[in-house]
Formats: structure tokens, C-alpha cells, sequence
């Protein structure tokens, strides 16, 4: 069983204790651990349950690659599923719970998988469940997704905020490892701005744990003073607890710091994601250690071999009493040592390799512990923890030469470099026949916009693995990529080491070499996802034989570990099956991120509210406070209406329309587009944008104008006042304004770039209330100012003048069919403008509308609505809005396209008026259905309701439409079923309702 | 071999030995009546469809890559027949109909799950608009609802009701709508063709289009010339680059779109949600993880690769109305090419070369479109006449008016 050692632990503060929980056992630690060395201590080496079969799993890792020990962790909004115990440092209170078993953790009825695995092997889900076939829906696919999945989705909203930062620099290297260190100190040296990230809390990485040298210093020195220096340096930045997450196109980089995670505090973020813009990025991310595929290798108690090392020396954590190491390589042999160091039992290190020969051998072999070459773990005893392991001949089939009890197992299958920043972005790999990985290919790094690399590799992840190769490497990494900043200070003397002299290693895909399928079936590829050798095999077999078929079809590296431990295994299980070279078969992609990062954090602070930002128009917070019922309008919030106590909307909406046709109405219409449009060029610059002819507008006057695409379709409308000879203001629909004038200048720019003509959009620099009703001019005169009669500003002209004490341009134009005046003032001015007109407009009973009544009186006048009548597959003659298309024209955008064969269709549908036969009001988005049937059995139909209301004025339902042949048939009755399916009757109509003369607009 | 419960038991009896492999792996053969660019899901599904539906057996598919390697290996998985314009709304119906029956019409468990599809709604004016495609959904024989806040409180407790920048009003809910494991129905049609006696020819790429006198006569490839009667292009977001060995230029631009997917969860989503106030849509996969994705990153492109920015979008659009979100993972996002067209819609048609077909332009919409995309496109290659749902998916309609844009933008790709 692992527990505590009495003494030792680099990370530790044994003065601290710290008090968590595991599925509710009280347990403690130490102050530095983390809660995988915590939980080992305590002797917890049951953590987790696999995903398929529901095995028994421990703790098998000691960092990012841990595939096992996942937990929840917290409660409610701090509930927080899957997260790495080997990842998590232990806080005072830390709450967690192990996942993916019902009912316990110990005995877990979903294990009965693990009893038919041989009818569950890879795939066999695509090969079943298909009769009857409603099974699948009611009965196979509810249980399939009840027992996949692992931790529970979080439930509640997520408490915690999150925030990004940005930043430039010359260098950014990851991973703060002895490399990381060294490619700092020589970039840092030459000059460049250099940001050194590392995801542990730890500077120094395995380097501290082996135990090496560094300028005849031991490393842990070398890396504490390398460290103070790099701090005191003015161009350096350092960051622990933050991960280097993924490589983008350009030098853009992801950093992912997780703030508070191992110290939750209220009030500061969790996590902090670094966007970084590098010149240049060295990953100096280390490496990780390979599993062996014996049977039995998912058991508690069997580890990494660099793993157990970590334990013992970070952490002082036994992870057994007797621990049998079972390696292909050296490396193992340190762990070896450092067991015995620590007083425990290694009762023997079992080397695949034939015969080796090196110091550390040597070593092993001086401190008593027995070594068994060319042999193999046959498999591994005990059912939910490790009693024993079977010896047996690498070279043979399995048989049991012999058992040696112990507790724990360590395993090395040699050392694969972490390429997936490298390949993130494109960077290339080879193969190391001689290490048995891939590492990156140096002369096919990414590459940037001019061409060149801008990634390089340094240390282990360059594949060189011995402490001297490794500095020497991360040395002139740091140097070169400084210099590909544009740095080139003199360079200081690198760091030195001996170099280890190393046995070569020995790949072992499979042990032993002639395992037969019962082993197989129990050797572990994938430990999260259950993919065995045997699965592997089946499918390349079976002819996935692409190495992305085998991941697919087996999930094989598909789980949240990402195949950081199995890939390189499970490509040689499917290489050998297919008799293929290891590089022919290929890797399967590397995407970012390298490990998975909260939602939160990527969406930093936009949430809630904050998701978009607001507009809000000068009488935005005036609308709040008197009972605004908001609708989002673009990025705008506009009032539907403003509801009185104990009053409907409908009623609210009824009130308005009332009030301004009767009395006195205002409309925050500052939302309205307002883009200046000037130069000499400016009139032939519209003629081109708008359908109408805007060039022979005189100053002084307004004129309704349709813009269309380039394909035809009516895109947007407004008005256009000309201010002088050479400016003109376009007014735009409130949702349309950025897009429109995004449109003007993508023409200007790609088109017309030689036309002298400027735009700029105004709309957020006047507040424009439009003062609608029969007294409408009145309260103007009440407040006093400009000449505002009929003579003096007829219908369809502006002003410039004061109103009261305000400087104010105000249009005489009308969207609702009565006597309107629109005002825009000074932005700054418009709520004193807004309180102005309703204190004069008392004696009128004035009354603000919203969009619903300012919707509801446009239709009342047959007026289209952008969005409404149109949809982008309408154009302006199916609108009846042959009076706004000039004809004079030789061109405009869309007049080529409405001439097409489809756009002069006869048949197209048009522009009419609907009313109900009883006065009730057309459901929306109903379709007229007409005469027979279409393919699929359905009525065929002929026309469609655009826009519908209950009309206050007329006391009854009216609506637009489109109708096929419309204009000419009127007075037909058509039948428009709504969702419901009810038949709804409606007579065709002129669209105009109100006042078809203009009498009262034009007053 | 047929796939079947019993089968699966036999087998683990016996050792797992006796599974066959799923397809086989010809040598291209010197002559076909159909060669089929491209081993997709639309490719895979117009040989199934062409060799089961139409007797055409004599086919073969060619693939550069691994079969399935393209977009029907990267999407979002979602099926759906939620569509507007009366030139889409009725192919998708007819593919929501074949999806419904393809497990058992090609013995393969592609793990069709009909567990609903919801659009949110969060504006009078966005009402309106999903009651009209909720009529036009109907009228093509589809099913469609609209709900109310209290009805998707109850299916969603976990959205953002309370204080969000867009207040969810309604949604838009078709029943039938779900998704599918996307892999597995490459590999079923793959299965299904290679039965029916298609040849499945992989890591085979297409290196010239021979055309004589205006006749297509066969493809050169990197295994050899090849010789056919008719051949079909139907290579996605590798369109434009196919399509230029036949000196075509076609009215598409190549997109990368990104997917994502977060680590395995137990089940909380009942089905597809669509969040348009954001750019944001979401679903849980059978394995447990939530799929989602957003909008195209909007540059033209062949890499397969992403960037940060419509990272970022797709994610704050997450946390806005899945305010629960944000303590899940993560887990790994990757980039597809989308072969945009110029209104949003496909392409299945003739073109100017007697002998020579397109299939195109399925924007980031192909996945749900796959087996009526093969059903239509064997339609026209077995009969050379637009199967009847399929008939305005033309080439020609942008030079006649007659676009069929959904979302009523016009001529611009990236916005689609």
C-alpha cells in the first residue's frame, strides 16, 4: 500500500497540514502536495473507474498525462468535473469525489462490462443495436449514454470569473524545465523580450528529481540561482501555473495560468489566458514516459517508473513497499535507486533488453537489487491492486518462470518527446529508430507569414534526452531564436553537464513478444478509454487500417489524456498488425489545446451581460425607468413599449398607437443609421448606392431611398437629406447601420477608389426623437424656436435651427402616416431635449411609443419594413416600389440583376394587402396554400404573411403579404394555415389601411 | 458478413477471429462506368446509392486519403431539416427520411439520434421569422414547433434565463432533428457500396481530368490512368482545386470552419441547441462529449487548421447562454474546409463537359445533407435528370436570378 515517507519531499512544508476530503473521508496532507501525492499518502491507490469496462484504476502519472486519477471537485458553482488529482495542488478544504461508478467507488455495478469485454471489443457498438429500430432511440442509446461520459456535467452557474491578458514579446519559451531555463538565460542574454512559461508550480522539471549535475552544482541549485537571475532580469517575465496550450498561425500563442485552482480565493479569477503575440516560440516542453503493454498494466499500484521517482522525491510518497520495475530502457534504473534510496524494497528490476551495460546498472546492480534481462512481466496479479507480477521470457509467449510478490509496479517503455505545439501549427516529425519516438523535424518547423520557421524545439523535446545533449540544445535554441527576433548581444558561456553514458534502449511494444490473445486482451493501450492491444488489432484486421481509421474506430487516444501516454504504443501494436514501417503508418494530428482548458477562461469576461456590449442611446436609462419591455435591435436595446402599472403589453402597445394618431407621440429614434456621405463625388456615389436618383436631391430637401445588392435584393432603406451640394445624410434601419456603411466602403474602397467621396457614420453622435401626432407641430411652437409651419418647412424638407435651447436639425418626414417632425440634437443634449418635449407635451397627454406601435402605424400606411417585407430574396418591384427605382439611371447596384430571367418572373410574388374576413389578426410566418400538392404530399402555396398586427386605428386584424399575381387579385379570399394548422381567411386588399391620400402626413 | 447482435456474441465466444474486414482493397481496375472523386460521405453515399438504388455496380470511388478523411470526419454531426427556401427545404426532408432508415438499410449502427433540435429565439422579429420556416419546415412534410420560454426552461433548466444579453423568448423545435456519429456513416456507406461490388480505391489521388472533344473520358491518378464513362466530382472542400483540372472555375471559395469538444460528460443535453444571437451550437455526442461549434473563421483557405479568434467567439458565446459551461474543458478543436457558395446552397448538377458532374458547394451544411446529397447526385449520374427535390441545385443560377439564399445576405461567402 503507498503511504508516507517519515522524511523528505522537495515540494513539501511538513509544518503545514493541510485537511481535504475524498468521497467524503477526511484525510490530510502536507502544504505543496498535490491532491494525487495526498491521496497516495493516505494509501488511497483506488481513485477512478475506466470509462468502458469500469475497471479498478490508480494514479499512474504524476502530471498533465494522467489518464486515471480524474475527480470532481467542489460543489455546485464550483463544481468542477474531471480534473487531474496528479494536476490539482492541495488546498485547506479541497472537496472531491471520484467519478464514473454507481453505487461506490469500490464496488461499481458497471464492472459487469469488464466480465463480457470479449462481447464489447472495439467497435462492436456499430455491429449491434440496430433492431428493432426503435430500440436503439428508447432503450440501447439511453443506456449507451447513461454509462458513457465521466464526470457529471456541471449543473449550476459557474461562480468563478475569468480574464485575458495581452501580450508582445521578442521570445515566448514553454516549459520551465532545465531547457526552458537555459534557452532564457541565452535569449534573455541576447537582448530579446522573453516570457518564460512553465504548468507546473515548479521550476526546474525532471532534471531536479534525477538528480544531475549542472556547472558542478547539483541542478536544484542551478535551477534556484538560473531562476533568481532570470527574475532580476528586466526582460524576462515568468509565469508558473501556466500552460502553454496551443500554437496558432503568425506567432500567436495561448498560455493558459490557472490563478487560484491550488488556493481558491472570492473576488480574484480562476484561471488567466495569456494571448501571446512571439517572434519566436521555443517549446522546451520536456517529455513523456511511455507505458509497457503487458497484461495486467492498468491495475492500482502499476505506475510510470519517472513517476514513482517524482513520488518519492517531490513528495515523499511510497507508492508500495516492494515496488518491481520492468523496463526496456535505463532510466527506469534511477527509480530503482531512489526506492532503495528511500529504504524501500525493489525486489527486482526486470529489463526486456537482452543484455545493457552502463553506470547506472552498475549502480543498481552495487545496491543489491536483483536484475532479470531479457525477461517480462507475464502479467501483473491481483485483482483491484497489485499482489504480485509473473516472470516470464521477453522473447516467449508468457509462460510463468516464476512470482515475485509486491504492491507496486514500474514501468518504463523508453521516452517520447511532447511535439504538439510543434504540430499545432503545422510543424513536421520524424522518426528516431534509435529512441523509438518521433521528434520534431527541424528543417520542417511551422511557418510564419515571410516563410520562415517560427517555432523551434528545445531539450527533451527535441528528442535529446541525456542532461548534457539538453542544455547544449536549449542553449542555441535560445540563442537562435533571440537572433531570429532581431537580438544579438554577445553571448554568455552555456551551462555544462556530464554526459550520462546510457545503455540503448530497446523498443517493446508488446510483452512479451509472443503474448497470445488472452494476455492481449488484458494489455492496456488506452487507459481511460479501455483501448487494449487486442482492440488495436481487431481493427486493423477488421481494415481500419488508417491510422486515424484505428483511433476512430477503437478511441484510441481520444480520451481527455489525449493519447499523451498511448499513441506511440498503440501505433506500433497497429504498424506490426499491418507489417508496416512505424513512420509509414503516421501520427494521427496534434490539436491544440495541450490540455484541456476551462470554458471560462477562453471566454474570459464576456458572459451575462458583459457577453455583448450594449448600446444604449442618450435615453436609454429615462426608457428603463419608465417601464420599457426591451427588444434587442442589432446591438441595441430599443423599448417595445412602456408598460404602466397593471397594464398588458398588447394594452401598452394599443395605448400608444392611440395616443399618437389622437394626440401627441415620441419615438427614440436615435438607433436610426445617420452616415455622412461627402465630396464632389458624393451625388454620383449614391446614384450608384441607392436605386433612386439622389444626385438632383437640392440641399434643403429629403428623399426615401431603396439600396439594393449587387444581386438585386432590397438590403436596406432610409432617407436621404442633402445637407450641401456635396454632403448628403443617409439614414439607415437601426440594425443596418454598420453593415451599410461597411457596404459603401467595400465599393468606395474596391470599386470607386479614384471617386472623391467620404463616409462616416454619425449614427452615435445625435439623439433624434421623432415628435409624431396631429400636435405635433404645436408642442414645437410651444417650446418655441425655428418656423416649423407648413410653409416654412414643408413635408420632405429639413432644417437647421433652434428649438427651444437647443441647437437642432429637424426632418420633416414621416413613418408613420401622421404630421412628424424628426429632431436629432447634440447626443449629450438628448435626454434634457427628451425631458423638454415631454414637459411641453404634458398638456397634450404626450406619451412615448415603442417599436411596436411605431411597427404597427407603419403597416396601419402600408410602409415596408426592412426585414419584414424583405429577406434578402425580395426585390423592390415585388414590393411595388417601381416609383423609388429610377429609370433614367444607367446604372445602380442591382439593376443588372433585376433584369434576369427569375427577377422579371411574372409569376414572382407580390406586394399586397391581407385582412381577416372576421377581424382577427393572421398568425405569423403563415403560408397561403393554394391548389394541389408538392412532392412530399403538402399543399402547394402562393404566398406568404410579411407583416401582421391588430390595427388600434382600424379596430381590426390587417397584415401584409406576398401573393403571387397579388396586385391583380384583389379582393380574393386565401386560406394561410399557422403552426397550429388552422385555416385562417383572408381577403387580398390594398396594403395601404391609413389614410392612402397623405392628408395627415402632409399637413 | 452482416452485422447483428447475435453475431457480436458469437464472435466474443470465439475469440473475436472470424470478423472480416469492413471493406476491401482493390487495385484500381482500368475501366469503370462511374469513377466517383472523392471517398467522403457524399461520395461513399452516391456509389452506395448508385450501386443499391440504381444497378449501377460497375463504380469505383477514389479517395486521396483515407476514406472519410474529409469533412464527414470533422463536422459537428448534427441532422437536421430545418430549412426556409422551397429549393432546400425539401432535400433536407428527403435526407431526414433516408437517416431515419439507414441503420438497417446498411447494417451499420451510425447511431442516428433523433433527440430534437432547438433554436432559440430572442426577438419579436426572430419569432416571426421561425414561425414562417416553422409553416415552410411543415409544408415540406417535415415536423416543426415553436416553444415557449416555460417549455424549454423545463428541457433546459441550465440556459441562461435570468440575466442574459439576450433573453431567450422561444425556440424553433424540430423533434426529428439530432445527430449522427459521423464516422460511422462513411464507413457504413463504405461498407454498404464495397458489398453492393463498389471499388473503395484509397490513398489514390486525382492528378488530371482527360477530356476529349468536350467528352470526359476518365481520370489520371497518382495509381494510373483510369478510364470511365461518367465522372463525378464530389470532393467538398477540395472542390475548387478538382474542378480546376477540368479547367472549371466554380462559384465557391474554400473556408475553414472549427469544431470543438470538451472532455466526457454524463448526459445533459436533450438535443441540439443553436444560439444565433451568438455564433454558438451545441450537442452531446453518445461518448459524452459537448460538440459545438460556431461561425467560419472567414479567410479563404486550405489548411485544416483554425485560429484563436472564433475561438474565443464560440466560447463567450458558450458561457452567455450556458452559463454552467464554464467549468467544463475544453478537450480539442479542429478545422474542416468548407467549400462556400456564393447564396449558401449546393450544387448537384451537369456541367459543360458531356460525362463530367458536380457536387458542391455544401457549405458548412453537407453532414445532414449526405444521403439525399448521394441519393440526388445517383440520381442524376444513373438517369442524368435532377432527381425531383434536387432540381434547383444548378450552376447556372446565379447568371439566371435565381439564388437560393437562406440567409439572405447575398454573393459573400463568409457570410453563409
Amino acid at each position: 500500500m503507498s503511504t508516507r515517507l517519515a522524511s523528505g519531499g522537495r515540494h513539501l512544508d511538513r509544518s503545514r497540514s493541510v485537511d481535504f476530503s475524498f468521497n467524503g473521508k477526511r484525510l490530510r496532507g502536507f502544504q505543496g502536495d498535490t491532491l494525487a501525492s495526498a491521496l497516495l499518502a493516505n494509501g488511497q491507490m483506488l481513485v477512478g473507474r475506466s470509462f468502458k469496462y469500469h475497471r479498478p484504476r490508480g494514479i499512474l502519472a504524476s502530471g498533465a498525462e494522467e489518464p486515471n486519477a480524474l475527480v470532481n471537485m467542489g460543489k455546485s458553482g464550483q463544481f468542477e468535473p474531471n480534473q487531474q488529482a496528479t494536476t490539482q495542488q492541495l488546498f485547506d478544504g479541497l472537496y472531491a469525489t471520484s467519478q464514473n461508478h454507481w453505487p461506490s467507488l469500490e464496488f461499481d455495478i458497471g464492472v459487469l462490462n469488464n466480465y463480457v469485454s470479449k462481447f464489447l471489443p472495439s467497435g462492436f457498438y456499430y455491429k449491434t443495436f440496430m433492431a428493432p429500430r426503435a430500440a436503439w432511440k428508447h432503450v440501447f442509446e439511453p443506456i449507451v449514454r447513461q454509462s458513457a461520459g465521466l464526470g457529471k456535467a456541471p449543473k449550476d452557474r459557474d461562480d468563478d470569473f475569468y480574464e485575458h491578458f495581452h501580450v508582445h514579446t521578442d521570445v515566448l519559451i514553454i516549459g520551465g524545465g532545465i531547457a526552458g531555463l537555459a534557452a532564457a538565460r541565452q535569449a534573455a542574454a541576447a537582448g530579446a523580450q522573453v516570457m518564460l512559461v512553465e504548468q507546473t508550480a515548479h521550476w526546474g522539471g525532471r532534471a531536479v528529481v534525477d538528480g544531475a549535475e549542472i556547472d558542478g552544482m547539483p541542478a536544484a541549485d542551478w535551477v534556484k540561482n538560473t531562476v533568481e537571475d532570470l527574475e532580476n532580469a528586466e526582460n524576462v517575465h515568468l509565469r508558473t501555473r501556466a500552460m502553454g496550450a496551443g500554437v496558432f498561425d503568425h506567432g500567436y500563442a495561448l498560455v493558459y495560468e490557472r490563478l487560484t485552482d491550488h488556493a481558491p480565493e472570492p473576488g480574484l479569477p480562476r484561471h488567466r489566458l495569456w494571448r501571446v503575440r512571439a517572434k519566436q516560440i521555443v517549446t522546451a516542453t520536456g517529455a513523456i514516459e511511455r507505458p509497457l503493454s503487458f497484461a495486467g498494466n492498468d491495475l492500482p499500484g502499476v505506475m510510470l517508473a519517472g513517476a514513482v521517482r517524482d513520488y518519492v522525491a517531490n513528495w515523499a510518497v511510497s507508492p508500495g513497499d516492494r515496488t518491481v520495475v520492468v523496463t526496456n530502457n535505463d532510466d527506469a534504473y534511477r527509480t530503482a535507486l531512489a526506492l532503495k534510496q528511500a529504504g524501500l524494497e525493489v525486489p527486482a528490476v526486470i529489463d526486456a533488453r537482452t543484455h545493457a551495460q552502463s553506470p547506472v546498472i552498475d549502480a543498481v546492480r552495487e545496491a543489491g537489487i536483483r536484475i532479470e534481462f531479457g525477461r517480462a512481466v507475464a502479467k501483473v496479479k491481483g485483482r483491484a491492486r497489485v499482489e504480485g507480477v509473473g516472470l516470464a521470457t521477453q522473447a516467449g509467449e508468457g509462460a510463468v518462470l516464476e512470482e515475485i510478490s509486491c504492491d507496486a509496479v514500474a514501468m518504463s517503455g523508453g521516452w517520447s518527446p511532447v511535439v504538439h505545439l510543434w504540430s499545432h501549427c503545422g510543424g513536421k516529425l520524424i522518426w528516431d529508430e534509435a529512441q523509438a519516438h518521433f521528434r520534431p523535424d527541424p528543417d520542417l518547423p511551422p511557418l510564419g507569414a515571410d516563410g520562415a520557421g517560427f517555432v523551434r524545439t528545445a531539450g527533451s523535446a527535441s528528442g535529446a534526452l541525456s542532461t548534457a545533449d539538453v542544455l547544449a540544445d536549449a542553449d542555441g535554441q535560445g540563442r537562435a531564436a533571440a537572433m531570429a527576433a532581431g537580438h544579438k548581444k554577445r553571448k554568455k558561456a552555456g551551462p555544462r553537464a556530464e554526459t550520462e553514458i546510457a545503455a540503448p534502449m530497446e523498443p517493446v511494444w508488446i510483452m512479451p513478444q509472443g503474448a497470445g490473445p488472452n494476455l492481449r486482451q488484458k494489455m492496456w493501450l488506452d487507459y481511460q478509454n479501455d483501448v487494449k492491444v487486442s482492440d488495436v488489432q481487431l481493427a486493423a484486421h477488421e481494415g481500419y487500417e488508417s491510422v486515424e481509421h484505428t483511433k476512430r474506430y477503437t478511441t484510441l487516444g481520444m480520451a481527455t489524456d489525449q493519447g499523451k501516454l498511448c499513441n506511440i504504443n498503440g501505433l506500433a501494436v497497429l504498424s506490426d498488425a499491418l507489417n508496416a514501417g512505424i513512420p509509414q503508418v503516421g501520427t494521427t494530428t496534434f490539436r491544440p489545446p495541450y490540455t484541456p482548458i476551462s470554458f471560462g477562461a477562453i471566454a474570459g469576461e464576456a458572459r451575462a451581460e458583459t457577453f455583448q456590449p450594449l448600446r444604449r442611446t442618450a435615453m436609454h436609462d429615462w426608457h428603463e425607468k419608465n417601464g420599457a419591455y426591451w427588444e434587442p435591435v442589432g446591438h441595441w436595446r430599443r423599448p417595445f413599449c412602456y408598460q404602466r402599472d397593471g397594464e398588458s403589453i398588447e394594452q401598452a402597445v394599443l395605448r400608444e398607437v392611440n395616443n399618437t394618431r389622437q394626440s401627441l407621440g415620441l419615438l427614440d429614434a436615435s438607433t436610426l443609421g445617420k452616415i455622412l456621405v461627402k465630396g464632389p463625388d458624393a451625388g454620383r456615389f449614391l446614384d450608384m448606392m441607392y436605386t433612386n436618383m439622389m444626385s438632383t436631391l437640392k440641399p434643403g430637401r429629403c428623399r426615401y431611398g431603396l439600396m439594393c445588392s449587387e444581386n438585386g435584393f432590397l438590403s436596406d432603406d432610409g432617407v436621404v437629406a442633402r445637407i450641401d451640394d456635396d454632403t448628403f445624410l443617409c439614414h439607415t434601419t437601426s440594425g443596418g447601420a454598420d453593415r451599410i456603411h461597411a457596404h459603401m466602403e467595400e465599393w468606395l474602397q474596391t470599386e470607386w477608389w479614384d471617386w472623391k467621396v467620404w463616409t462616416v457614420n454619425l449614427t452615435e453622435q445625435y439623439a433624434q426623437v421623432a415628435v409624431v401626432g396631429p400636435k405635433a407641430r404645436e408642442v414645437l411652437e410651444l417650446i418655441g424656436g425655428m418656423d416649423v409651419s407648413a410653409e416654412a418647412l414643408p413635408f420632405m424638407t429639413w432644417k437647421d435651427g433652434r428649438i427651444g435651447d437647443f441647437n437642432a436639425r429637424v426632418y420633416r418626414i414621416s413613418f408613420s402616416g401622421e404630421l412628424s417632425f424628426e429632431i436629432a440634437v447634440d447626443a449629450h443634449r438628448g435626454q434634457a431635449f427628451w425631458d423638454a418635449l415631454l414637459e411641453a407635451g404634458a398638456e397634450f397627454g404626450v406619451m412615448p411609443y415603442g417599436t411596436e406601435a411605431l411597427h404597427i402605424m407603419r403597416a396601419e400606411k402600408g410602409f415596408i419594413m426592412i426585414g419584414d417585407e424583405s429577406d434578402g430574396t425580395v426585390i423592390p418591384q415585388d414590393l411595388g416600389l417601381h416609383w423609388a427605382i429610377s429609370k433614367k439611371k444607367a446604372d445602380f447596384l442591382g439593376k443588372r440583376a433585376q433584369e434576369r430571367a427569375h427577377m422579371t418572373d411574372p409569376d414572382r410574388w407580390q406586394l399586397v394587402g391581407l385582412e381577416t374576413l372576421d377581424g382577427s389578426v393572421l398568425p405569423d410566418g403563415a403560408y397561403a396554400v393554394g391548389e394541389g400538392e408538392n412532392a412530399n404530399g403538402q399543399r402547394n402555396v402562393q404566398g406568404r404573411v410579411t407583416s401582421t398586427y391588430h390595427s388600434p386605428t382600424l379596430g381590426k386584424g390587417i397584415a401584409m403579404g406576398l401573393v403571387r399575381h397579388g396586385p391583380e387579385r384583389m379582393g380574393e379570399v386565401l386560406d394561410f394555415p399557422g403552426t397550429d394548422g388552422q385555416s385562417n381567411k383572408a381577403r387580398i386588399v390594398s396594403p395601404v389601411f391609413y389614410d392612402p391620400e397623405g392628408e395627415k402626413q402632409n399637413v | 458478413m452482416g452485422y447483428s447482435a447475435f453475431k457480436v456474441f458469437w464472435q466474443g465466444l470465439t475469440g473475436n477471429k472470424g470478423w472480416q474486414p469492413a471493406w476491401r482493397e482493390p487495385d484500381p481496375r482500368p475501366q469503370y462506368d462511374i469513377i466517383i472523386i472523392g471517398g467522403g460521405g457524399h461520395g461513399l453515399a452516391t456509389a452506395y446509392y448508385l450501386a443499391k438504388e440504381f444497378g449501377v455496380r460497375n463504380v469505383a470511388v477514389v479517395e486521396k486519403g483515407w476514406l472519410g478523411s474529409g469533412n464527414i470526419g470533422r463536422n459537428t454531426t448534427i441532422i437536421r431539416a430545418n430549412y426556409l427556401l422551397p429549393g432546400n427545404q425539401p432535400f433536407y426532408e428527403l435526407s431526414l427520411k433516408l437517416w431515419e432508415n439507414l441503420e438497417q438499410d446498411f447494417n451499420y449502427n451510425a447511431m442516428v439520434s433523433q433527440r430534437s433540435i432547438l433554436n432559440l429565439i430572442h426577438s419579436d422579429p426572430q419569432r416571426d421569422a421561425f414561425a414562417r420556416r416553422a409553416n415552410a419546415m411543415r409544408l415540406s412534410g417535415a415536423d416543426s414547433e415553436l416553444l415557449g420560454p416555460d417549455e424549454i426552461r423545463a428541457l433546459c433548466p441550465f440556459l441562461d434565463f435570468d440575466n442574459a444579453r439576450f433573453p431567450i423568448q422561444g425556440a424553433l423545435r424540430q423533434k426529428r432533428g439530432g445527430t449522427v456519429r459521423h464516422d460511422a456513416v462513411a464507413w457504413g456507406y463504405a461498407r454498404g457500396a464495397d458489398m453492393h461490388g463498389v471499388d473503395i480505391i484509397q490513398n489514390c489521388e486525382v492528378t488530371g481530368i482527360d477530356i476529349t472533344d468536350g467528352v470526359c473520358t476518365g481520370v489520371q491518378t497518382t495509381r494510373g490512368p483510369i478510364r470511365a464513362k461518367k465522372v463525378a466530382m464530389c470532393a467538398a472542400g477540395s472542390s475548387g482545386r478538382v474542378a480546376a483540372l477540368a479547367d472549371m472555375r466554380l462559384p465557391i471559395e474554400s473556408h475553414v470552419l472549427q469544431a470543438f469538444v470538451t472532455e466526457g460528460l454524463k448526459p445533459t443535453l436533450p438535443g441540439v441547441i443553436t444560439f444565433g444571437a451568438g455564433h454558438f451550437y451545441v450537442s452531446q455526442s453518445d461518448k459524452g462529449g459537448l460538440v459545438f461549434g460556431g461561425d467560419i473563421d472567414g479567410y479563404n483557405t486550405y489548411a485544416q487548421r483554425g485560429n484563436l479568434p472564433v475561438v474565443e467567439d464560440v466560447c463567450e458565446g458558450g458561457m452567455a447562454i450556458m452559463p454552467m459551461i464554464g467549468r467544463a474543458r475544453l478537450l480539442r478543436g479542429w478545422g474542416g474546409v468548407m467549400d462556400m457558395s456564393m447564396d449558401g446552397s449546393p450544387f448537384i448538377d451537369k456541367t459543360g463537359t458531356q460525362g463530367l458532374y458536380v457536387n458542391a458547394g455544401w457549405c458548412y451544411g453537407g453532414f445532414k445533407a449526405t444521403p439525399a446529397s448521394g441519393y440526388c447526385y445517383a440520381h442524376l449520374l444513373a438517369k442524368d435528370q435532377p432527381h425531383e427535390v434536387a432540381t434547383q441545385f444548378r450552376l447556372d443560377r446565379f447568371r439566371r436570378g435565381a439564388p437560393i439564399d437562406e440567409k439572405g445576405v447575398g454573393a459573400q461567402p463568409n457570410l453563409h
